[in-house]
């Protein structure tokens, strides 16, 4: 029986994929005995303005101060959602130590989908609708979840592409909220500290 | 690969089009009826069938198979497999070459991360006898 050419068309669609993780199966996660980089090999998380679920923007800028969790996810994601109450109950302990959790939904659909899925799990931090432009400035986003850590300066510690433990999350929150604000003591911590983003602070979105 | 060989019939003659997919090792696409309601499943459409009709599709039997993130074995396609179209030339086809043109929308996963759902192109080519 003839048969359409397809697989090549569809094993291309697969590589294009898996290019972020390298086609491997396993994130490429830090491990928990280091869960976050050093201060100086720390760069800064770029800016974003992103619309949460009662239409009010919301910046990077806003957390100035406070260590934050990042989560780019999708109600479609199953790993996502093994990982999402762990972040519940990282901002229940933590929220009055200068930590928020800031869910980054990359549904196509919007609030039309996430709004019920985050009633359902009963998300108890702010969530705000992706796009393709934030998801490139941070590196081209595309396995989920991928996860960032940010220290109160506004500097990446941690990334963490697809399921990673809640040891490492709750290591690397504990030292960051540890961490007095990665406070530059001198010149020479200046000098290699002080890497510009390639991009404007501020970013407009939807 | 090779060009696809063109699927040929009379006018009511019954077709059925094998189209191979496959998933790269390491990765699974959920199946057309996945274990849960928030997974999307695989699913081809046609967008134009030329003349042919019919156009429902056979898929493979699912594997059930149980992953780090699901608390149950969920339904999934992995490696090779088949999904079957089946077309009928229409009554008033008239003789000469045409495609069938559909969309094959999927989502695909690892063990540990998920992708954003995508969609190929499916071409069928045929010869109305």
């Amino acid at each position: 029986m003839p048969v359409p050419r397809l697989s090549s068309a569809f094993a291309l669609a697969l590589l294009a994929a898996c290019f972020l993780t390298g086609c491997g199966s396993e994130p490429r996660s830090v491990k928990a005995a280091n869960p976050v980089k050093a201060v100086t090999d720390r760069r800064p998380a770029p800016e974003f303005a992103l619309k949460d679920a009662d239409g009010k923007t919301v910046r990077l800028e806003d957390y100035k101060g406070k260590v934050v969790l990042l989560d780019f996810f999708a109600t479609w994601c199953g790993p996502c959602k093994i990982e999402i109450p762990w972040f519940m109950e990282l901002e229940r302990k933590n929220k009055d130590k200068g930590f928020s959790v800031l869910g980054v939904s990359m549904d196509d659909e919007g609030w039309e989908v996430v709004k019920p899925f985050l009633a359902d799990l009963g998300v108890n931090y702010r969530v705000v609708i992706g796009n393709d432009a934030t998801a490139q400035i941070y590196g081209g986003v595309d396995a989920l979840p991928t996860t960032f850590l940010i220290d109160r300066n506004g500097k990446i510690a941690a990334v963490h592409i697809g399921l990673a433990s809640k040891k490492v999350f709750e290591d690397g929150i504990e030292q960051l909220l540890q961490d007095p604000g990665g406070i530059i003591k001198d010149n020479a911590d200046a000098s290699r500290g002080m890497a510009l983003p390639a991009f404007s602070p501020r970013t407009n979105t939807k | 690969m090779g060009e696809p060989q063109k699927v040929a019939g009379k006018r009511n003659a019954v077709l059925q089009v094998k189209i191979p997919v496959t998933v790269k090792e390491g990765y699974h696409v959920n199946s057309n009826q996945p274990s849960e309601e928030y997974l999307i499943p695989l699913k081809l459409t046609w967008t134009a069938m030329g003349a042919l009709e019919g156009g429902t599709v056979t898929y493979p039997k699912p594997a059930l198979e149980k992953y780090e993130f699901s608390e149950q074995p969920l339904s999934v396609y992995t490696g090779g497999f088949l999904l079957v179209a089946n077309f009928k030339v229409a009554a008033n086809a008239p003789a000469g070459p045409g495609a069938a043109t559909g969309k094959l929308r999927y989502q695909a996963c690892s063990n540990r991360a998920c992708y954003p759902p995508k969609t190929v192109d499916i071409t069928v080519s045929y010869q109305v006898q």
